[in-house]
């Protein structure tokens, strides 16, 4: 185990405007990290992705990641948004919306190589979605593109994997077939995922960070549980996905 | 139909009408994917102060037009970036204002103003080969531009945020776009005129949109659409007597509604 710190917050403020909307934020991530930030809807998770990515600049603090600016760093992140800015009536297939995965890996005026094609239908292998690749991103049900946008996270071959609510609308066959999917990963890459929704607390996970507006909690899943129980005034359980697994079949 | 091509004004006309088919083709797939069309609404309006200031000086107004349909594109593009100011108040400014001062340089111009006419309507039959060059030109720089940036295209039409994730310039390259519209626009002047042209730009690709879904594909039938489209609005003018720029639209309209019934059943 690599004891290493790739992502470091250092008293980050942000605000939207004159709203704030993130107060004083402290955290370190380690190398093979999995790390959940939970909180309630508008407590900031999304934000702090955002800012990690450089796509929103922070008001006071730094942040660094693998030692360099977000901007410098995001070339290494995959990052799976939880609304997506597209427009599904696009004329693009799923390969080529996973080949958009190693766009950052391309410079301007070079093709795509055999190479990124061949990355992309393992990663679509990976995630289940092989036999999709010739279709229009617009034809797939919701659960079917959010693992199609998922695979393109993957196809950057990143070493920090960001996902913001990626069970949202996967169905739950899926869903622990995904975390198993993540649990490989995570052997490599650090992992952070955000999530309003704290069923979804997978025992793969193994740390835990709960975020509203203030950072309230940062570390070991075990001793967060009963924390967040009480800021969501409801006892929370951890999902065990050994128990299904004479369900799920193959491996 | 062929002893019509013994007029040079007939075959500047078809030479005419396939420059402009790729122009639209090309630039107007992103137009329509992106969607961007009421920008470029706003773009080819805003060029109309480039031909008004070419009857002031006394100069090609295509040429004229050129600079104030880019100033135009990097204009919108800046301002509905920056905030602040809303993306459809920047387009309605700039329509304006361009189309205002066009007005105002005409009436300064000393005499009255020949072929103004033809550049709001278009008038495919009086193109002369002065502007066939510049047309030629201006399709090349197109078909270069996109044949660079074809991934980087597609990537900041489909999803900006990621393409910007992925350390692409999106910025740039959205400008760029714009800027591809502009020329595809002054492209087009000629032939449909200020006011037809968002037509050209949408319809072929709205018509192919409905048989494929590879982009690649729309592109290139697209232009292949518009090029049998706009000789057949080009001939029906011809034939009947009727302005072309109208007719070549209402063709492309006339299928159009076609091909979308066709689809229904």
């Amino acid at each position: 185990m690599d004891n290493s710190i790739i992502v470091d917050f250092r008293n980050v403020f942000f605000s939207y405007n004159t709203i704030p909307v993130l107060e004083n934020i402290n955290f370190q991530l380690y190398r093979n990290d999995f790390l959940a930030i939970i909180g309630p809807n508008g407590g900031g998770k999304t934000t702090i992705l955002k800012l990690m990515l450089g796509l929103l600049k922070f008001d006071k603090g730094s942040i660094t990641i693998f030692g360099k600016s977000p901007l410098e760093a995001r070339k290494s992140i995959g990052y799976l948004p939880q609304h997506f800015t597209s427009n599904f009536d696009f004329p693009i297939n799923v390969l080529e919306t996973v080949l958009m995965g190693r766009l950052g890996k391309r410079g301007i005026g070079k093709r795509y190589t055999q190479k990124d094609i061949e990355i992309c239908l393992e990663v679509l292998q990976h995630i289940g979605m092989e036999q999709f690749k010739n279709t229009e991103i617009g034809k797939l049900s919701g659960g079917q593109r959010q693992r199609v946008f998922i695979a393109r996270a993957l196809a950057t071959k990143p070493k920090l994997l960001l996902l913001d609510e990626p069970v949202s609308s996967i169905d739950m066959k899926w869903e622990q077939a995904f975390y198993k999917l993540l649990h490989e990963l995570n052997k490599e890459i650090a992992i952070i995922l955000v999530t309003h929704d704290i069923s979804v607390i997978s025992m793969y996970i193994d740390k835990i960070a709960c975020i509203n507006r203030k950072l309230f909690y940062h570390g070991s899943k075990k001793e967060g549980m009963h924390k967040i129980s009480e800021m969501y005034e409801y006892p929370v359980q951890i999902i065990s996905h050994e128990t299904s697994h004479s369900s799920s079949g193959e491996g | 139909m062929i002893d019509i091509l013994q007029y040079e004004f007939m075959r500047n006309a078809l030479i005419a009408a396939i420059l402009v088919s790729i122009a639209c083709g090309i630039v107007g797939t992103f137009v329509v994917i992106k969607k961007i069309v009421f920008i470029s609404g706003g773009i080819a309006h805003a060029a109309f102060g480039g031909i008004g200031l070419g009857y002031l000086l006394r100069v090609n107004p295509v040429l004229t037009a050129i600079p104030f349909s880019l100033l135009a594109a990097i204009g919108i593009g800046t301002i509905s970036k920056k905030a602040k100011i809303s993306e459809d108040a920047a387009i309605g400014i700039l329509w304006t204002v361009g189309m205002a001062l066009g007005i105002l340089f005409i009436g300064l111009s000393p005499g009255y103003a020949p072929n103004l006419f033809s550049y709001l309507f278009g008038s495919i039959l009086t193109v002369p080969f002065s502007d066939i060059i510049i047309m030629i030109i201006l399709d090349v720089i197109i078909i270069a531009i996109v044949s660079i940036f074809y991934k980087e295209f597609q990537a900041l039409s489909f999803d900006e945020e990621f393409t910007e994730i992925s350390g692409v310039p999106t910025k740039f390259l959205y400008l760029l776009l714009l800027c591809l519209v502009a020329l595809s626009i002054i492209v087009l002047i000629r032939v449909v005129g200020i006011i037809l042209v968002i037509a050209l730009l949408t319809i072929p690709t709205t018509i192919v949109r409905q048989f494929t879904n590879r982009l690649k594909y729309l592109i290139i039938f697209s232009t292949i659409g518009a090029i049998f489209l706009t000789i057949a609005g080009l001939w029906l003018s011809y034939l009947w007597n009727l302005p072309s720029g109208a007719t070549i639209v209402l063709v492309l309209a006339a299928v159009f509604f076609a091909s979308t019934l066709m689809k229904r059943i």
